[in-house]
């Protein structure tokens, strides 16, 4: 076990510094970032003295590892835009995210959980078939799209929710819907297709055979292992959408951390883009080691490998 | 010999003949009775050929405005006519044009950008299936730096920095999507790697490049095309989340997330001009998917479901 997670802890870290590296060097790659800063009428003086004043006149890789060591000790620099230490900027809008991700992914396992369940038992019934024409909606609706029809029907039409701000939980209701029923389909599919599978394992057979009631059967003995990629993916899960909140927050008029990225990246504030994709990208890293090490305990074919 | 006594001959070795059916015949017996691959497939075809033949066959620029004839609404509308079906936008544009105009964009871009992740992800998949050891590790650790990153959060920076022709959304998108071809193709190809027939090209004396692609490739093809089509349909919703969000295709030139956001200010007085491009996309992305699960049951292994 602990080679095997000494092995896997190698591997984040070199992943941890290729992408703070590219998160890095991400706004940069147009070549030339202080005459984006300098704006298009800029005197070639005043680019240089935009290039001066953040730096960005170092070698790449002076500039990087002096980014990366102050990022070590907290401190992330100042918002172009704004002078506002990034590190406020992140740890203000984090909040927001790391709630609206919550509910989300709570809406999505209590909805998924049970109908994966349903469809994989009643399977090939109109039930399983129900569930499979939700997911693929699910999965096609774009979600942008979804928010502002939720908007117009709860918040216009019917006039029943807010739809802007942050203030109270009310206000989480509609981006909560909008993202969790996006994450709901993968879920559920996970969800039936390792129930079916689990439900098919000789276990289960010996168990039924034995004449063991068929609903503890199901529950005591095929729940436990079926359950087991769920809760792996619940995790990585919550990581993708960190990142992944930008279009709801932005409709919703949320300040999390997706609507800092977008005005960020609008604004070319480099800064704040790069630390925010690095943290993000770290928060999965780390997310993904303690997935794998709970599945390698609750599976020895996996540490033993 | 006499000629009856072959004639017996033939008959005796035909009634023992197993009329066991060839794998096409099989595929071919399992489309026929596919009403989701025909349903998807055929309306995919259909809004391809209309987006291919937009020049010929809309009776309106999608460019020309026409102030006198802002906001018509849609012929289901009371005050709609036939004269624009779809109604017009903000600067008296016919929106069924800007509609199809926009699928020509929207369509173009996701199927080239599933066809450049399809490439280069199922190249470095392969790669790293069939050598393994160190060049699996190499391979490996792109796919987690790959996984690391927060996606449309990098896809939003990378459009930021090159602009939003078609080209750049092509390669971002491509970049977003190589990760799930890599990632199949490499469990596939490690699982083909070890059977007979290849162990049998390698002694006969077979090159790396040969095996890899006339031994190995044409058994990863049904693959590739499941996981293409699903492809073709998220760069469809991630082309529209950009466009919407701005920083994608950049008006006038229509697409269909860019219809939405130009929409959208329009919303809560004339709602047809959201509700229409995205139920467009909703459609398009769910037969797309109906396509993508039917190519997946015709061309499953035996006995596999």
């Amino acid at each position: 076990m602990l080679n095997y997670f000494l092995n896997r802890l190698t591997v984040a870290i070199l992943v941890a510094i290729t992408v703070s590296i590219f998160a890095f060097s991400l706004l940069r790659l147009s070549g030339d970032l202080a005459a984006e800063l300098a704006g298009d009428d800029a005197s070639e003086a005043e680019i240089q003295a935009v290039a001066k004043a953040y730096g960005l006149d170092r070698p790449f890789h002076i500039q990087y590892l002096d980014w990366a060591g102050s990022a070590l000790s907290g401190d992330l620099g100042v918002s172009v835009f704004s002078n506002e230490p990034v590190f406020e900027i992140i740890t203000a809008a984090m909040p927001v995210t790391i709630k609206l991700a919550t509910y989300s992914l709570i809406l999505s396992l209590v909805v998924a959980i049970p109908l994966g369940i349903l469809a994989a038992v009643r399977r090939n019934t109109w039930i399983d078939r129900a569930a499979l024409v939700f997911a693929v909606s699910g999965q096609a609706i774009p979600n942008f799209w979804l928010g502002l029809m939720f908007i117009l029907l709860f918040g216009v039409m019917l006039a029943w929710l807010p739809i802007a701000g942050q203030e109270t939980w009310v206000h989480f209701i509609l981006p909560t819907l909008t993202v969790g029923l996006s994450s709901i389909p993968v879920k559920m599919r996970l969800t039936r297709a390792g129930m079916i599978e689990v439900m098919q394992s000789d276990y289960i057979r010996t168990a039924q055979a034995k004449g063991l009631n068929p609903i503890a059967v199901m529950y005591k003995h095929a729940l436990r292992n079926a359950i087991l990629p769920v809760v792996s993916i619940t995790m990585v899960s919550f990581g993708r959408l960190l990142g992944g909140t930008v279009v709801v927050e932005s409709i919703f008029a949320l300040n999390g951390i997706g609507f800092e990225a977008l005005q960020a990246i609008i604004r070319q504030d480099f800064p704040v883009v790069q630390s925010i994709v690095a943290m993000i990208a770290f928060i999965y890293i780390a997310l993904t080691i303690i997935s794998d090490l709970i599945n390698a305990q609750l599976d020895p074919r996996i540490r033993l490998n | 010999m006499a000629p009856n006594e072959t004639t017996a001959a033939a008959t005796a070795e035909d009634e023992f003949q197993v009329d066991a059916p060839t794998p096409w015949e099989v595929m071919k017996d399992r489309a026929r009775s596919h009403m989701g691959f025909w349903i998807g497939g055929g309306f995919v075809l259909v809004c391809v050929i209309v987006a291919a033949l937009a020049p010929w066959i809309t009776l309106f620029d999608p460019f020309e405005q026409d102030l006198a004839k802002r906001f018509v609404p849609p012929v289901w509308n009371e005050e709609g006519s036939w004269s624009h079906p779809l109604g017009t936008d903000q600067f008296g544009r016919d929106y069924l044009t800007r509609l199809i105009f926009g699928g020509q964009i929207s369509l173009a871009i996701g199927f080239l950008a599933a066809t450049v992740a399809a490439i280069v992800g199922s190249i470095i998949g392969m790669i790293g299936g069939y050598f393994g050891g160190r060049v699996d590790a190499v391979v490996m650790y792109l796919i987690n730096s790959k996984l690391a990153l927060p996606g449309l959060i990098v896809s939003l920076s990378l459009v930021a920095v090159f602009g939003g022709s078609f080209l750049v959304l092509v390669l971002v998108l491509a970049f977003a999507f190589w990760d799930s071809y890599a990632v199949a193709l490499r469990t596939v190809t490690m699982q083909i790697r070890s059977q007979d027939f290849i162990a049998a090209a390698e002694a006969a004396g077979a090159s790396r490049r040969r095996i890899i692609l006339s031994e190995i490739l044409p058994n990863l093809m049904n693959q590739v095309i499941v996981i293409f089509t699903l492809e073709v349909a998220l760069a469809i919703l991630i082309e529209a989340t950009l466009s919407f969000l701005g920083l994608g295709i950049q008006p006038p030139t229509p697409s269909w997330g860019g219809l939405v956001a130009e929409g959208r200010e329009q919303m809560f007085f004339n709602p047809y001009l959201v509700t229409i491009p995205g139920v467009t996309i909703f459609v398009v992305a769910i037969a797309i998917n109906m396509m993508g699960d039917g190519i997946r049951d015709i061309t499953a292994p035996e006995g596999r479901n």
